[in-house]
């Protein structure tokens, strides 16, 4: 494996990892909280209508997990192509 | 102890930490000067974006606003938050890897290009002074309010400070004054919310504390009685407000690309050490930032409930004391237009009598739940926390944009290290004064367009540093093209739907294009700059060899280190 094939298998993995991630985020924020809020509105959890928890609240979380998500994703892809030396 | 000698006290004992650290912590080089010697750990560099982001409007106004928008006010919150994945896998790593001082650096050096380094100054210094003028002025407010000092005092008083640990400290001392600051301004925040959150409904815990039944036995959950009060009063139905769902997309979108398209929060990423260290800092600012926008809509929720059952339908004569106080302020009014000596606080504008400015549900809530006057005090530490470390950072942008990417790299290339610090701590001094006299004579639309530099940064950066990263073909002309035609469409939209300069009045919302409010239309912009990008792109020369090699080498993480010794 030449080094440019290396470079561009490392970066295709790298764009799946965040178009995945992208698409739970717009789930969250954009699905959730804003086209399918009066659907999980008739959900209730404790005293929070679904969709207005996930506006408000959810997708908030979410973000925050994804990122970290993305951190131990690429933190493992770069040691497995030897690109976490400095 | 009264609340002014708390206040006092606090705020001078954050203000003496601050110039302590800026002491402590001198730039003695450019590097130190602009990107504090790329040697800042993840942690501090989270906790210094964290309160780089957090501005007067983060923590005074916006649970005012959540709190008289419902629903509606999830724009703020899910823009302003989602906008950090996006950072955090779309940009920073990048960015950090290309490893220069200033985002104009990479739109320079990636279009190859004096006249795309040159649009993106006037860019960053538009979104810059727009945004830090905002902040002077609340810095003012904060000063004019708790120490009933007038508040162009409190606005020099600001200045005096950030000019003393902007100009000695450069990034450096910025980064550990935000650390300190982050740390105020987050306990600020904090110990009101929780005191509030156990008085009404037991629950420490504000998150769980507002979707949880109330403290006085009646099994009611506190958002079905916010849902009843305001149906009750003719308001929308506090957890489903009333922005069209287009709107609420298109605000929403408009927010996060322009929350990552910031210069002020890129470069913070410029200052960790490694590659992987601007993505783990983006996760860290991320989660300190939650801590208070979670905690922002329960604050809301209980300040809400709080206000309208303490005075709606009560005698005029018999309010609380803080009723009065802020009256004074003029931030209260009312007006017994039906003379009956109540409180009539309904949705419908001819009879309502109750004007309540949303700064208020912040900035009196403490006092509206009966709390200790220390906290009170703490508010205002916290309030000019949240001012002043964003006000700093984007003087810090100003600064470098004008040191840096103009006399540096535009018209005096051959400066010394030592006559480029000069510069950049002239310019800084420079900046202060600018933005001070803007706080303390704001010119009326300032307000009013310090909410859509989120607009003009999605408008222009975002694209060009997006298509920079992900798509090797892009070249000058289509970057050039798109960044003006983006910036300019956002200018030309605000110009004529929020400052109403091109009609004798204002237009009315029904003319609004698709009914996207100027607030949303960074969205519409940003799309254009795309389209007209790519469209230019190719019609003209692909970028040179030795750019798609910059292209090639930014994707690959290792070596950071190195490429910032240039």
């Amino acid at each position: 494996m030449t080094n440019s094939d290396k470079a561009k298998r490392y970066w295709r993995t790298n764009i799946k990892y965040v178009l995945i991630l992208l698409l739970i985020w717009f789930l969250a924020s954009y699905g959730a909280g804003v086209i399918f809020k009066d659907e999980l509105n008739t959900i209730k959890i404790g005293g929070f209508k679904l969709g207005f928890w996930f506006a408000q609240q959810g997708a908030m979380y979410v973000f925050v997990i994804l990122i970290f998500v993305y951190v131990r994703l690429m933190n493992k892809l770069d040691k497995t192509y030897g690109y976490d030396v400095d | 102890m009264d609340v002014q000698n708390w206040t006092y006290i606090l705020v001078g004992l954050t203000f003496a930490l601050y110039i302590g650290i800026a002491i402590w912590s001198r730039a003695s080089s450019t590097k130190e000067f602009y990107v504090a010697g790329s040697g800042v750990s993840p942690l501090a560099n989270g906790m210094a974006t964290a309160a780089d982001w957090m501005s007067a409007a983060s923590f005074i106004s916006m649970a005012g606003i959540i709190s008289f928008a419902g629903y509606d006010g999830a724009v703020y919150l899910m823009g302003w938050t989602g906008g950090y994945v996006l950072l955090a896998l779309l940009l920073a790593p990048y960015l950090r890897k290309f490893g220069k001082f200033t985002v104009p650096d990479f739109i320079g050096d990636r279009y190859y290009s004096q006249t795309a380094r040159i649009v993106a100054v006037i860019c960053a210094l538009l979104v810059s002074f727009t945004y830090v003028a905002g902040q002077m002025r609340g810095v003012g407010i904060v000063f004019s309010r708790f120490l009933e000092v007038d508040i162009n005092t409190g606005v020099i008083i600001g200045m005096l400070i950030v000019l003393f640990y902007a100009v000695l400290g450069g990034m450096k001392g910025i980064t550990y004054t935000q650390v300190a600051q982050y740390c105020v301004l987050i306990f600020a925040f904090m110990v009101p919310a929780i005191f509030i959150s156990i008085q009404m409904t037991g629950n420490p815990i504000p998150q769980l504390g507002f979707g949880s039944e109330l403290a006085d036995g009646s099994g009611t959950y506190l958002l079905d009685k916010l849902d009843g009060l305001s149906a009750e009063l003719g308001f929308a139905e506090y957890t489903q407000g009333s922005k069209s769902l287009f709107d609420v997309f298109a605000i929403t979108l408009a927010l996060m690309v322009g929350t990552a398209g910031l210069p002020h929060v890129i470069v913070r990423f410029f200052t960790v050490k490694r590659v992987r260290d601007a993505r783990k800092s983006a996760g860290i600012a991320l989660l300190l930032i939650v801590i208070l926008y979670s905690t922002a809509p329960a604050v809301a929720v209980f300040a809400r409930t709080n206000l309208i059952e303490t005075v709606s339908n009560k005698p005029y004569a018999e309010v609380p004391e803080w009723f009065k106080k802020w009256e004074t302020t003029g931030l209260i009014t009312f007006t017994d237009k039906n003379g009956d000596g109540l409180i009539n606080y309904v949705a419908d504008k001819e009879q309502n009598e109750l004007i309540v400015d949303r700064d208020i549900m912040v900035l009196a809530n403490p006092e509206i739940a009966k709390l200790p006057n220390w906290v009170i005090a703490l508010v205002a530490a916290g309030g000019l926390a949240a001012a002043l470390s964003t006000a700093a950072g984007l003087l810090l942008v100003i600064s470098s944009a004008v040191s840096h990417d103009l006399i540096k790299k535009v018209y005096k290339p051959n400066i010394s290290e030592k006559g480029e610090l000069i510069a950049a701590r002239l310019s800084a001094v420079g900046a202060v004064c600018i933005a001070g006299y803007f706080g303390i004579n704001p010119p009326g639309f300032v307000a009013a367009v310090v909410a859509l530099a989120f607009g003009l940064a999605a408008a222009s950066f975002f694209p060009a540093i997006i298509l920079g990263i992900f798509y090797k073909r892009m070249n000058k002309e289509g970057a050039i093209a798109g960044m003006v035609v983006g910036i300019t469409a956002m200018l030309l939209y605000m110009m004529k739907y929020k400052l109403g300069w091109f009609d004798e009045t204002l237009p009315d919302k029904s003319e609004w294009w698709f009914g996207i409010s100027p607030e949303g239309f960074g969205t519409v912009a940003m799309i254009l700059n795309f389209i007209v990008a790519i469209v230019v792109m190719n019609f003209t020369k692909a970028p040179p060899k030795e750019v798609q090699e910059i292209v090639d080498n930014i994707r690959i993480p290792s070596g950071a280190g190195e490429s910032i010794n240039h």
